[in-house]
């Protein structure tokens, strides 16, 4: 079974690539504003849950497919990365738990609703976080000898990682502000506002300091971003984030529409996503797994490619459509009570 | 004691696994039974349908939700605690779970939404649709990860080269010996599970008096069904019981509490295994039926365990008393429904107090039974995780340490311990609520839609 002489790695890289960005869009999104919801006014909060309660499981399911689809298609880095985060993973389950019942028991047990208030913001910070850590300790590298991690489970932990993981909650932070603005209006958009440009903020001193930091913690990186040829080639990088900052900062002030600062909080991530993948490629498991190295045999990946290439369409296409029965703004006053 | 970060991921395993499966034990069947509501209000336009088919949607989402959540711990757990195995298995195992999320998981999550809240928001047909791509989805799910289990249990297609499984037939990795007994049989017990906790709310709201038009008809439901599923069920746990004796025959002696192979054996009622001696105490027998059963012959063989080395054989008292409590359940079950019927017929059923007080009681007989289930099928699968292929001590993740699986043991069980009960909380006070004929009580999406009281506006 699967043709050998077709290499399917590149294929599946940019699916990979696909999903683990739309699953950073849509469930930072819906992170984002759980955390925001911790800070919004209490009448207004109502109004903030539902702005995501149709979608956000829907959204979950592409952190399942993330990590499925690592474990099938690149299951070397799976068995080695997941058991490096150990401790992060499990915050991040445990919070998404706590977050994900806090949707359903929040409306249904109005005599503790601050509690499953606080539990939704803590849960979404949490997740937030956990993720951010795995991000910075998967940049980090791990030790690794005989296809498995042998460092300590507690290795993740360090300052990079703790800085990833800020500037990650401020970037769904910011991602939900954006996402906030489109679905709400008057008072409540304007204080969306005013947290997302305190997001975007942060954000841009998280960017920077990640920037200074990676090429002066590891001289790989170093070397690949300051190379002459590269210098020039990667230039486009930080300067178009610059202008889409500037953009950003523009559109949370009303400039261009109410989709305008989501917009542009996309392109924040899509350029940092961009910086990560230039200072890695085509490492999955840096330092020591290429890409195709951690690869399952060609069998698998051509096995699952068929189904993956027939289905993912078509998840994109109902997905789109639940996206659009839900269009327009959204209120408090959805008749609980 | 040293703690063993080997045993205590399994505990791990058994605590996760166990919670999460209560939730997919009801909403596969719950998915499929308000389909059928919405069909029935779809077609006949009749609004007491609708009631219940808004009473059990709110359950549901309560219960998908919590299902979701839980549910995502499940593929990390491989990654966290089973990175060997995960590292050994992936090219074989790793297509069906993904499959399972593609198939699956995206098309729920999507659909839900639109069953949930989108009532005034889409076409009466788009919304029917719905609901029947939620069933489909959890039935979809169901194939796929009893697939995967099924290859753990009978590994089939594959081939093994420097201590790893790699793909070599799909159609005989997915279709492997023991999947579609356990796919029929598994899905089935969702059902009645199902079947089970209707039978029960229906029989509370009829205690309680309210909602009785709904109520009874809940009941009259799920006693129609339960008496084609239950039977049925007893069949299917037959072929399964034949197919584990065909493949898996240290499994089938630990559910017999058969040390020593006999021709023709006697059927084991009750016994306290001993294994340090090898033999069942104070069992009570009856002798052929093990043999008439097991093979459907008189004097039929039946394999002891001695006749396995002893480090490939399953822990006999869990898969033994497991498998005895889930039989005696689906007895119990029979027993219940044939008395539901029995009272139909004399026209008594819904002023029969004790019997009502009975449906109530049974209610979770259903979830207990799945528990066993699962209990006897994966423990009696040990020392595998791939049976005969690959051991359970081979397969966890090597940089743990006992604390380590400790600190995440214990934050799981904090975690499920205030989560399961709030839920279970949440939900009783829905089923005391009765069907009030409200739909979930949120979000409303402004301007486009007015915001009034759906049941009158359907009509």
């Amino acid at each position: 079974m699967g043709d050998a002489s077709i290499d399917l790695v590149p294929i599946w890289t940019v699916i990979m690539a696909f999903g683990v960005f739309f699953y950073v869009l849509l469930d930072g999104f819906d992170l984002g504003v759980g955390i925001l919801h911790g800070f919004a006014r209490e009448r207004d909060r109502d109004t903030v849950m539902n702005a995501i309660v149709p979608v956000w499981d829907g959204n979950e399911t592409w952190l399942i497919l993330g990590a499925l689809a690592l474990f099938a298609v690149f299951p070397l880095a799976f068995a080695i990365i997941i058991p490096a985060v150990y401790f992060p993973v499990l915050l991040m389950l445990l919070a998404l738990v706590f977050r994900g019942v806090a949707f359903e028991f929040r409306f249904r047990q109005p005599h503790i609703a601050h509690l499953w208030s606080r539990g939704f913001c803590a849960g979404s910070a949490i997740a937030t976080f956990a993720q951010g850590s795995v991000l910075g300790a998967f940049v980090q590298g791990f030790s690794v000898q005989d296809r498995a991690f042998v460092g300590s489970s507690w290795g993740w932990f360090t300052p990079f990682s703790v800085l990833t993981g800020i500037a990650l909650m401020l970037g769904y932070g910011l991602l939900g502000a954006g996402w906030l603005i489109i679905k709400t209006e008057g008072e409540l958009q304007a204080w969306a506002r005013r947290a997302g440009r305190f997001c975007l903020g942060g954000v841009v001193v998280a960017i920077i300091a990640v920037s200074l930091w990676t090429p002066l913690a590891d001289p790989t990186i170093a070397q690949r971003w300051f190379s002459l040829s590269n210098l020039i080639l990667l230039a486009p990088v930080p300067i178009l984030t610059a202008v889409i900052a500037w953009l950003a900062w523009r559109a949370l002030a009303g400039w261009g529409g109410d989709a305008a600062a989501f917009l542009a909080a996309i392109g924040l991530f899509l350029m940092s996503y961009l910086g990560i993948a230039i200072s890695l490629w085509p490492m999955i498991v840096p330092g020591h797994y290429t890409l195709w190295q951690a690869a399952s045999s060609p069998g698998t990946q051509a096995f699952l490619l068929i189904g993956t290439l027939l289905l993912l369409p078509v998840i994109l296409m109902y997905t789109a459509w639940s996206y659009w029965v839900f269009r327009g703004k959204v209120r408090g006053d959805g008749g609980y009570m | 004691m040293t703690l063993d970060p080997l045993i205590l991921s399994r505990l791990q395993w058994a605590w996760v696994i166990g919670w999460h499966i209560l939730l997919p034990a009801f909403t596969v069947g719950m998915a499929s039974y308000i389909a059928v509501l919405e069909g029935l209000h779809f077609f006949s336009r009749n609004e007491v349908w609708l009631r219940i088919s808004l009473f059990w949607t709110r359950i549901f989402a309560v219960a998908f939700g919590m299902g979701v959540v839980t549910g995502i711990v499940m593929p990390f757990q491989f990654g966290t605690n089973w990175s060997r195995f995960s590292d050994a298995t992936a090219n074989v195992l790793s297509p069906m779970l993904a499959y399972e999320d593609l198939m699956a998981f995206f098309l729920e999550a999507s659909f839900l939404g639109v069953l949930l809240f989108g009532r005034r928001l889409v076409p009466r047909w788009a919304h029917f649709l719905s609901a029947c791509m939620v069933a489909l989805g959890t039935l979809m799910s169901s194939f796929w990860i009893l697939a995967a289990n099924s290859w753990m249990q009978t590994p089939a297609g594959y081939e093994v080269r420097d201590g790893r499984f790699f793909p070599v037939d799909w159609l005989a990795i997915v279709f492997n010996p023991s999947f579609p007994y356990r796919l029929a049989h598994n899905v089935t017990a969702f059902y009645i599970t199902t079947g089970f906790v209707v039978l029960g709310v229906g029989a509370t709201l009829v205690r309680r008096g309210t909602s009785i038009v709904e109520a009874q008809r809940m009941m009259l439901m799920a006693l129609g069904f339960l008496a084609v599923f239950v039977p049925l069920q007893i069949f299917l746990g037959d072929l399964q019981g034949l197919n584990t004796r065909e493949h898996q025959p240290a499994k089938l002696a630990a559910i017999e509490g058969r040390w020593q192979t006999a021709a023709p054996a006697p059927l084991t009622l009750f016994g306290i295994p001993n294994p340090a001696e090898q033999r069942m105490d104070d069992a009570i027998e009856i002798p052929w039926l093990g043999s008439l059963i097991l093979t459907h012959s008189l004097d039929g063989r039946v394999q002891g365990l001695s006749d396995f080395p002893a480090d490939q054989r399953p822990p006999v008292a869990p898969v033994f008393f497991a498998f005895r409590l889930m039989v005696a359940i689906g007895l119990a079950m029979a027993g219940i429904v044939a008395l539901g019927w029995w009272l139909r017929r004399r026209g008594r059923l819904f002023e029969t107090d004790w019997f009502l007080h009975l449906c109530q009681w049974s209610a979770p007989l259903g979830f207990v039974a799945v528990l066993a289930g699962w209990t006897v099928t994966e423990v009696g699968r040990q020392p595998w995780t791939v049976y005969g292929a690959l051991r359970t001590a081979n397969s966890v993740s090597p940089s743990l340490t006992g604390p380590d699986v400790v600190c995440s043991l214990l934050a799981y069980m904090i975690v499920y311990s205030a989560m399961y009960p709030a839920g279970y909380s949440v939900i009783a006070r829905m089923v005391r609520q009765g069907c009030t004929g409200n739909e979930a009580p949120y979000p409303a999406i402004a301007a486009r839609h007015p915001n009034t009281s759906f049941a009158t506006q359907a009509e």
